[in-house]
């Protein structure tokens, strides 16, 4: 995963609510084995019309927020479907960084594991923010992870809440697997105990499912 | 924390499962159920191979697939979508590379991974059950914690049994009284969506708690918890009693003799205690519940079906008036139009929120002795080889087929959209799935969420249907 430290670039406005995963990547785009490659069909339902042509009036088929790489949203983005598609897909079109109101709980993390900044900040901010999208090209805003500020076109910076534990893997790229793998003595220390308590919990599924199939 | 403070339900599984506090307050808690499929995991295993990780414990892990695959007899020759079949392969590959526990599709057992896993035994009460799939929140209702996890997530816990998780809120939501005649769990939890918001379980786990909650059955109790995500809470739970106790026991993978008694003992410790304190409280008055009906295209957008479509131009800030106009032109209607008038031309009885035995039975109590009505595409979808196995015992097979009902094999189905059982532009469908978001059920197409009695009254009608109609012998 790519640290993400500063990011300066292009906003791209979506003054839409409760924008579902189904919304960011259709279903029918899931069928894939790899994580890349899924830029094309972001927002696929949107962006494009039945023809399979672009839809011109879709925010991220007009310049200059085909380049974006932060997007501001309404409340609650990213509900719906655990798909991990749909950062993979942001990430693949070159968005890095989302704001809104409020996220979805999955989402949320999903973005994390991914190098996607996703900033809480309120509803009023972020219309401002979207305000600032609309001026285009020059309109060039700044996330500033290691000061956790937002930095507007006209300088002034809002500053934003972030957990610290995940700020701290972002800003240095950190795969959470390789951290936990170093706690290995305690989850042993857990399933002997658990393994006591509850042996019904142990020693199931396994050969079962084996000789079934 | 003192162990004498009052825990509620969610506290006191996620406390037995903590292994570790980290300094800034994550907890690394152990997950004893991993649950698999093929969408959301070739990602995962890959990560492991390129990291040389095995997978931790094979017992706490199965693997099933259920996303992909047709609902038809075409499914035992072969995927015909290229896509599907190199995930389905995919996933083939990895269960015998990685030696997981796996449910192949040509096994009775095969189905939803939401069904199969309380069927089987594999979710049990106290467990944290964990899944690449947002609906993993269904089996709370055994009173486990389990909630929906993102690929990254599930590679994490094939290597380590483990993830890091911040303790989420409490909330409780309290249904009291009688459910009145025609309703349904699917018509208690679509009405809690429609009062709470899609947003407002977010940040919390809700338990599910009251006399209508602790009177339904436990596929009632499924299907609440099944859309506690709808609520945008990661979890939903219900306190496991003597109805969840009778459901496990005997299940392939539940304990049984001596432990299943030991297993008891603490499945009965688990429920809230009294003076425990909830973030959030939200109460219905289960007399004031109606058979529901989606309109609009987010699972809060729900109405009693006696209501109309609502006039986007009456709503309060233009935001909504916005999202309500797009909503009305996306499903095709007219502010003011009876939702009884909506003519439909798909019926959909299945998915992980409604594919069990006692939804095939409610549906088929509708459609015994009538007819589909012409024009109308109805299809049943069971949820797992057994229950479908089970149906057609029962004779629930014929009664559908005599009504013109199609009735196919288990399966997600026409859920989402990623098999070939996908809704066609502009249609409109009366669906007992989870979600009614722009394309789920295939792009274009037009879903209204319901409960499998008034998804089969749509389909005798032709239109949405008040079922309580039909049972007074209107139709």
């Amino acid at each position: 995963m790519d640290a993400f430290t500063t990011l300066t670039g292009i906003a791209a406005p979506l003054p839409m609510a409760n924008v579902d995963t189904d919304k960011i990547i259709p279903a029918r785009f899931l069928k894939t084995i790899a994580r890349t490659g899924l830029g094309k069909s972001l927002f696929a339902n949107l962006r494009y019309r039945e023809d399979g042509s672009e839809n011109p009036d879709f925010v991220l088929n007009q310049e200059p927020y085909r380049h974006a790489e932060v997007l501001i949203a309404h409340e609650n983005f990213g509900c719906g479907s655990s798909r991990e598609h749909a950062p993979w897909a942001l990430l693949d079109f070159g968005i890095r960084c989302v704001i809104a109101p409020d996220f979805a709980d999955i989402f949320h993390n999903n973005s994390f594991k991914n190098g996607i900044l996703p900033v809480r900040l309120s509803r009023e901010v972020c219309d401002q923010l979207m305000e600032d999208a609309r001026m285009g090209g020059n309109a060039r805003l700044t996330v500033d992870l290691q000061r956790q500020v937002v930095v507007r076109p006209n300088g002034e910076e809002i500053p934003f809440e972030i957990d610290p534990l995940r700020r701290h893997l972002l800003l240095n790229g950190l795969d959470d697997i390789g951290q936990t793998m170093q706690k290995s003595t305690s989850i042993d220390g857990f399933e002997a105990k658990q393994r006591a308590a509850q042996p019904w919990l142990y020693g199931a599924p396994q050969q079962e499912e084996r000789t079934a199939s | 924390m003192s162990a004498t403070k009052p825990r509620t339900l969610y506290d006191k599984i996620f406390d037995a499962h903590l292994v570790e506090t980290l300094p800034d307050g994550t907890a690394l808690l152990y997950i004893d159920r991993h649950l698999v499929h093929e969408v959301t995991s070739p990602q995962a295993f890959e990560g492991l191979r390129m990291a040389n990780r095995p997978v931790r414990r094979l017992e706490g892990t199965v693997a099933v697939v259920d996303h992909n695959i047709a609902t038809d007899a075409s499914r035992y020759t072969g995927i015909d979508d290229p896509e599907s079949r190199v995930q389905v392969e995919t996933l083939e590959k990895n269960v015998a590379e990685f030696n997981v526990p796996y449910i192949p599709l040509t096994d009775a057992r095969q189905g939803i991974v939401h069904i199969i896993g309380p069927e089987q035994g594999l979710s049990l009460p106290g467990m944290t059950i964990v899944c690449g799939d947002s609906h993993t929140s269904t089996h709370g209702a055994l009173g486990a914690l389990a909630f929906g996890i993102g690929t990254s997530e599930v590679e994490h816990v094939l290597a380590t049994q483990t993830l890091l998780q911040k303790r989420a809120r409490n909330m409780r939501v309290t249904v009291e009284g009688e459910l009145p005649a025609g309703c349904t769990a699917k018509d208690i939890v679509l009405a809690i969506i429609g009062k709470i918001g899609t947003a407002g379980g977010n940040g919390h786990v809700i338990e599910f708690a009251g006399s209508t909650i602790r009177a339904l059955d436990m596929a009632g109790r499924f299907s609440i918890c099944n859309m506690s995500i709808e609520a945008g809470a990661r979890a939903g739970m219900i306190a496991p009693d003597e109805t969840t106790f009778a459901y496990v026991k005997g299940r392939p993978h539940a304990p049984k003799g001596e432990y299943f008694d030991r297993a008891v003992e603490w499945w009965k410790t688990l429920p809230t205690d009294e003076g425990a304190v909830f973030d959030k409280e939200v109460f219905l008055d289960a007399a004031e519940i109606v058979p529901m009906v989606s309109w609009g295209t987010s699972p809060e957008d729900v109405l009693p079906i006696t209501a109309a479509v609502p006039d986007p131009e009456a709503a309060a800030d233009e935001a909504r008036r916005a999202q309500l106009r797009r909503m009305v032109e996306y499903m095709g209607l007219q502010p003011g139009q009876k939702l009884t008038d909506l003519k439909v031309d798909v019926v959909f009885i299945g998915s992980c929120t409604n594919s069990r035995i006692e939804d095939m039975r409610a549906a088929a109590a509708i459609a015994r002795g009538r007819q589909v009505a012409e024009g109308v595409r109805a299809m049943v979808v069971p949820g797992s080889g057994l229950v479908k196995l089970q149906a057609e015992q029962e004779g629930l097979d014929a009664v559908f087929k005599e009504a013109g009902f199609e009735w196919r094999e288990a399966g997600c189905s026409m859920c989402l959209g990623m098999n070939p059982d996908k809704l066609k532009p502009g249609q409109r469908c009366a669906s007992t799935s989870n979600r009614n978001f722009e394309g789920r059920q295939g792009p274009g197409g037009r879903t209204h969420l319901c409960s499998p009695a008034m998804a089969a009254a749509a389909a005798i009608t032709g239109h949405l249907t008040d079922v309580r109609e039909i049972a007074q012998g209107k139709h």
